[in-house]
């Protein structure tokens, strides 16, 4: 007998038993269950829940593969100093860099995912539902937006948090206000700040020789210039991303890639990224024609981020990572798709004013889309009233004219407002 | 409860769970989320409203078939006033420090949902003795949520109670500091104080399933 006959096996055995969840979740995560539903009339589709998570942790694979190659490149970057003539094969794609990714990065993805996992199952056996798949995502998302010391004890105090509060609380998976990776990262900011910020979390091994004559430091861009300080970063740097920062929000070229697969394969809605993207853009615009026409001076403490040209805060920091992978989260964006517009747009305006107004918030998209998160069913709220309305107001004038009056077709006239 | 009889003992006792000012009734949720950062505050907190919502009752209930009814929230509040600043003063008395913790939120007691719900609905109909012992019971009720809030918070958030250091010190990194655990800042913010607050409505009306509302 096979795998597959076994679980069916004990999961026919535990059936109506306390543990019964725990045994159908490993079954459903492995194959596809072999039940038919019994009653009413069913529309058969291939993506069920389970295929729209894998999609986007597909899409997630290169960033989680090029992260564990800048966790090292980062690191010897740091000791040894920047190379001179970079090259992608010399320089970057080192088994080197490779090795301290795997030993920095995994353990990151395995508590995320473990722990999760872990609580969704307690879930599950307690209140005697099904295990359900939205952790999927979740668990990867997580070590990809934290800095890459931060403790594995954190992390999992956070992903408890995040997983309880964010989310069974409120009844498990579609139910959830908050996106739960973003609660975990908000709760980790809020709650450990001197292990989210500053010079020393985003490069391997700083922490550790922070004080001996060895100490290396890396800062991230928008840190460096919240604090007024040079960085020696290039553009194409910015955009490959081979720079400081969170895990695996760095490359804005393989975020782009991904959310380029995310639209084509229908999983994210692409009109929260535009929206977002044309909403940071025009935060962006504004802040630079400020600077421009002298509205603000040299010495103002806000000066440095407002003359950032409008398009590189799209290519620094988390603000690429959030609006392809957080923001598009089916279940606390926006469902209608005026409202997506909409809150879109107010993700990326937000992000970027956070951004330079807030030198304590170097990086505001977290908060950006939590905020947008609450938000989210108040604006999908007053988009269908709107439609309601404007429907309600074509009937009135709308002039209905009974069948067998004898009327000809012509004369039914219809006023459409 | 030799002295009360059963009517009167559940005045006590019903505002310490089933009927819980905060977890219930969902009042005084203002004051639960600002002083409860430090044990201290909470139970001098505690204190004083036990002591303002118990005798207020008790003046209330007395004067209760004199106050013309139209201006009896007027009367209510120069009660309460008059108590609270009893308590103000001798906290700045005796206990200045904890006093300047507390600072505006001694004076907000004045407007505890609790002590104005108690007057309304409990003591303008009923004799002193019910009058008092329902003060008591509410505001042990609302002490009760505020020592247990408190005590996590300081204890997750300071890592110290009472202001004793209880984990280890921090910057020498002695005790539980030294396996690399570190407070945690998220518990001092006001926000902390809701979650545990709801937390605490949710193991109550779990344990207690005739709670859960319905909507």
């Amino acid at each position: 007998m096979g795998l597959k006959g076994k679980l069916h096996e004990i999961k026919q055995k535990y059936k109506g038993k306390k543990m019964a969840p725990a045994f159908n979740a490993l079954h459903t995560f492995l194959y596809s269950p072999d039940e038919t539903t019994h009653s009413g009339s069913h529309i058969r589709v291939v993506d069920d829940l389970k295929r729209t998570m894998n999609t986007v942790i597909m899409a997630l694979i290169p960033v989680l593969l090029f992260s564990m190659f800048n966790t090292g490149y980062q690191h010897f970057s740091a000791i040894n100093g920047f190379p001179e003539n970079f090259s992608l094969m010399e320089h970057f794609l080192t088994w080197d860099n490779f090795w301290i990714g795997i030993i920095k990065v995994l353990p990151l993805v395995v508590v995320s995912y473990g722990v999760g996992l872990g609580v969704e199952f307690l879930f599950a056996v307690i209140k005697g539902h099904e295990v359900e798949e939205g952790y999927l995502v979740t668990g990867m998302l997580v070590p990809l937006i934290v800095p890459i010391d931060t403790p594995l004890w954190m992390l999992t105090v956070a992903v408890v948090f995040g997983v309880v509060i964010g989310k069974e609380v409120f009844g498990g998976t579609g139910m959830n206000i908050l996106n739960p990776a973003l609660t975990i990262r908000a709760f980790l900011f809020f709650a450990y700040p001197t292990w989210m910020s500053g010079d020393k979390v985003w490069v391997y091994d700083a922490v550790n020789l922070a004080g001996t004559p060895d100490a290396i430091s890396g800062e991230t861009i928008l840190g460096s210039m919240a604090q007024g300080k040079e960085f020696s970063y290039s553009v194409s740097d910015m955009f490959f991303g081979f720079v400081p920062g969170s895990v695996g929000e760095t490359s804005a070229f393989l975020i782009l890639l991904g959310g380029l697969f995310l639209i084509f394969s229908k999983i994210a809605s692409w009109r929260i990224m535009v929206s977002a993207v044309i909403g940071s853009l025009v935060m962006g615009l504004m802040f630079n024609q400020v600077v421009e026409l002298g509205w603000i001076t040299e010495t103002s403490k806000f000066h440095g981020l407002m003359d950032f040209d409008f398009w590189k805060h799209l290519i620094v920091g988390g603000l690429a990572f959030g609006i392809v992978y957080m923001a598009t989260d089916p279940v606390t964006g926006a469902q209608t798709n005026k409202g997506k517009w909409i809150y879109g747009f107010l993700i990326g305006f937000l992000s970027v004013m956070i951004r330079v107004f807030n030198p304590a918030y170097p990086e505001g998209v977290f908060l950006a889309i939590l905020l947008m998160n609450v938000f989210a069913p108040t604006i999908d709220h007053y988009v269908i009233q709107g439609n309601v309305k404007r429907r309600m107001k074509r009937m009135k004038n709308a002039t209905i004219v009974p069948k067998d009056s004898g009327q000809k077709a012509e004369e039914l006239k219809v006023e459409t407002v | 409860m030799g002295i009360l009889t059963k009517k009167d003992a559940r005045l006590i006792l019903d505002p310490l769970a089933d009927d819980n000012p905060i977890t219930i009734q969902v009042l005084g949720i203002c004051s639960a989320l600002a002083i409860t950062a430090e044990l201290m505050a909470s139970i001098v907190m505690a204190i004083s409203v036990l002591f303002v919502l118990g005798i207020g009752n008790v003046v209330i209930s007395l004067m209760r078939n004199i106050i013309p009814s139209k201006i009896r929230i007027i009367v209510q509040l120069i009660v309460v006033a008059t108590l609270v600043i009893i308590v103000d003063q001798v906290l700045k008395a005796f206990a200045y420090e904890l006093s300047k913790t507390l600072s505006v939120f001694v004076g907000l007691i004045i407007t505890n949902c609790i002590i104005m719900g108690r007057f309304e609905a409990f003591a303008l109909a009923n004799g002193p003795w019910r009058s008092f012992l329902d003060g008591i019971g509410n505001s042990l009720g609302y002490g009760v949520i505020l020592i247990i809030v408190g005590f996590f918070r300081e204890l997750l958030g300071s890592g110290t109670l009472f202001g004793h250091p209880v984990l280890g010190d921090a910057i020498e990194k002695t005790g539980l500091y030294a396996t690399g655990y570190e407070n945690n800042g998220f518990m001092i913010l006001p926000p902390a104080a809701l979650i545990v607050v709801g937390i605490i409505i949710w193991v109550q009306r779990s344990k207690n399933p005739a709670l859960i509302e319905e909507n």
